[in-house]
């Protein structure tokens, strides 16, 4: 179990393990933030769903050395308080012993993006062996009974992806978010997210009229990789949490 | 089921292939697998595609016995002539069976990825051919060493892509050519180049490649003993085994030694398939390096992992000197200029030309050197 409390629109923000020196700064800034639980992505060579943005955020922090034991020994260090949940492709996931050293870690959740339905059994089995939530991702060409399935066997919550396409900042919302979260919402208890292409507090406020909560990503790590700090991450942070406390989270009896 | 045939279950060679691509995909893949079969089990679409490999491709490619080369070797050597396919290589086989599909299922676009330029070039003659557009993605390393391709595919109207991404070469093609298929999955088709990629890629590009190998066996008067072939995703091997795996003739698929998946890599997942990948100690996918930059290439398609793992094909590699030096032998004594992934299949019989005294070696010329005279020079 990923949320506890189902009484408050979800805000999960988002960075790139290792990207800087500091980085384990991001969780606190998140953290002190307002944000609900965390998503660390663990860099990897080829992420083949990922915009510019984190493939830049990805490459930085692979050249910095970045690998899997050196962020969990700086997120064991952190003592988060909020959920975390980890990011990566398989190739990464299905290393033997993976997922017991994330959970060994504190990680709470592990969302694998190029490892669909058919292919999850593996690695959603090592995830629950370790006590992981295996949190899935649903597309806008995501077809109805696949939906199904897919709502039906998901874990901790269902990832929205908004747009057909990568990650990335995008100028507006996409129009087929607000369904899909409402399609995928009618197929399950758990919280739906919308993520890809949040970009600003205005767009969460409209993801949550029709989701639990959001992931914002790219438009965070495009700041750090232009410099921001991590205090200044944190106030962006507090601006989407701003946007997505209108929303009160409590299910319409008739979206159930 | 039999060695080369269809896959088993969700696309599996053994333990190897799959379809390990984001949720967005799932559909786009399973609308190919769908329209592939349909098309695979039409005669009218194979007919179609048969007359195109005849009147545009100019098939029958012949196999040539190369003699001269021979008798300095000592075996008897069989070269199925790729070189001699419109666009210079094998990869005009696949192209056109894709582009074909393309059409029957109503996509405006082709997508690929190219290293050394000859799947892009292809990619683009087909797509001229048929009317659809063209956008070929390719490492911008590989746009500096392969220019006379760059020329053919801007030529040819397609839209070139330079990729700066990570080793800026054919791996990197790929994962922006995928980015791209995400985005554009109703109007484009993503023509891979290789027996890879998400299922049903590596299965189809093999079935579209069989080609190469069915016409080799009812070329030679028997069997070979050896039959070789370079690999870099592995399509031009993959097609010419798939005529001789019902035989005992040993097969060979020559790897470049930088990039070489089978002999130094590990079971891993890259690009939608299970395979072998070079990878380093954390599960980083590790840029390959090869004087080809077809072959530049850190994984192998997933059916060699699995021909190697039952043991009816062995995998070998060739490094880039006795790679150039197999081209300007085959120059010299045969008056044919290789590319430098085929070279890698000569170089590797030169090499074992002791063991293999007296015996009749079948090698797939893949394709020809035009592209890689400035890497000769």
């Amino acid at each position: 179990m990923i949320f506890t409390d189902e009484s408050t629109k979800k805000l999960v923000p988002y960075v790139t393990g290792g990207i800087t020196g500091d980085w384990a700064d991001c969780l606190r800034a998140y953290r002190d933030n307002g944000a609900d639980a965390i998503e660390i992505g663990l860099p990897f060579s080829d992420p083949m769903l990922d915009g510019p943005t984190i493939q830049e955020a990805s490459d930085r922090a692979l050249a910095r050395g970045a690998t899997l034991d050196s962020i969990l020994t700086e997120v064991r260090a952190m003592r988060a308080e909020v959920p975390l949940i980890v990011m990566t492709y398989t190739n990464l996931a299905i290393r033997p012993g993976f997922c017991a050293r994330l959970a060994d870690a504190g990680i709470a959740g592990l969302i694998v993006p190029d490892a669909p339905l058919d292919e999850v059994t593996p690695i959603r089995d090592a995830a629950n062996a370790a006590g992981l939530d295996l949190i899935p991702l649903v597309a806008p060409s995501t077809r109805p009974d696949r939906l199904r399935d897919i709502a039906v066997s998901a874990q901790g919550f269902v990832y929205a992806v908004s747009v057909l396409g990568t990650t990335g900042e995008r100028d507006r919302l996409d129009a087929g978010a607000g369904p899909l979260a409402a399609a995928v919402r009618a197929l399950t208890e758990l919280p739906v997210l919308i993520g890809f292409g949040v970009s600003t507090p205005e767009h969460a406020a409209a993801a949550v009229r029709d989701a639990d909560g959001v992931v914002v990503a790219s438009a965070l790590m495009r700041r750090l990789l232009d410099g921001a700090s991590p205090a200044e991450l944190g106030a962006m942070v507090a601006r989407f949490r701003e946007s997505t406390r209108s929303g009160t989270g409590v299910r319409a009896p008739e979206s159930v | 089921m039999g060695v080369m045939s269809e896959p088993a279950e969700r696309g599996r060679f053994g333990e190897f292939g799959g379809r390990f691509v984001p949720e967005s995909l799932v559909p786009a893949c399973q609308e190919v697998e769908a329209a592939f079969r349909d098309a695979w089990s039409d005669d009218g679409f194979r007919k179609d595609l048969d007359e195109l490999l005849t009147v545009y491709a100019g098939r029958p490619t012949p196999v040539t016995p190369a003699r001269r080369l021979s008798a300095e070797l000592g075996l008897t050597l069989l070269l199925k002539r790729e070189d001699l396919a419109h666009t210079g290589s094998h990869k005009i086989n696949n192209v056109l069976g894709q582009a074909l599909l393309a059409r029957r299922m109503g996509k405006r676009r082709l997508l690929a990825e190219t290293g050394a330029g000859q799947h892009g070039v292809a990619a683009a003659t087909a797509a001229a051919l048929l009317g659809l557009a063209c956008v070929v993605f390719m490492g911008e390393r590989d746009i500096e060493r392969q220019a006379p391709n760059v020329r053919r595919m801007r030529m040819l109207g397609a839209t070139l892509v330079p990729v700066g991404s990570g080793s800026r070469t054919l791996k990197d093609a790929t994962n922006e050519a995928m980015r791209r298929w995400v985005a554009d999955t109703a109007e484009a088709y993503y023509c891979i180049g290789s027996v890879m990629g998400p299922h049903p890629y590596p299965w189809m590009v093999r079935e579209f490649q069989r080609v190469i190998g069915d016409e080799a066996r009812a070329q030679v008067e028997r069997v070979p003993d050896v039959v070789v072939a370079c690999v870099g995703g592995g399509s031009n091997a993959a097609g010419t085994f798939a005529g001789f795996a019902d035989t005992g003739a040993r097969l060979v698929g020559v790897e470049a030694a930088g990039g070489a998946a089978m002999t130094n890599g590990s079971p891993g997942v890259l690009h939608g398939h299970r395979s072998m990948v070079l990878q380093d100690a954390h599960g980083q996918v590790v840029e390959a390096s090869s004087v080809a930059a077809g072959l530049d290439y850190p994984g192998i398609g997933p059916e060699h992992a699995h021909l190697a793992a039952i043991g009816r094909a062995e995998y070998a590699s060739a490094g880039d000197g006795e790679v150039i030096e197999a081209v300007h032998r085959l120059a010299r004594t045969e008056g044919i200029i290789p590319a430098l992934e085929s070279a890698h299949a000569l170089a590797w019989i030169v090499r074992n030309a002791g063991d293999l005294a007296g015996l009749t070696v079948l090698m797939t010329l893949s394709g020809r050197g035009d592209k890689d005279m400035e890497i000769f020079q």
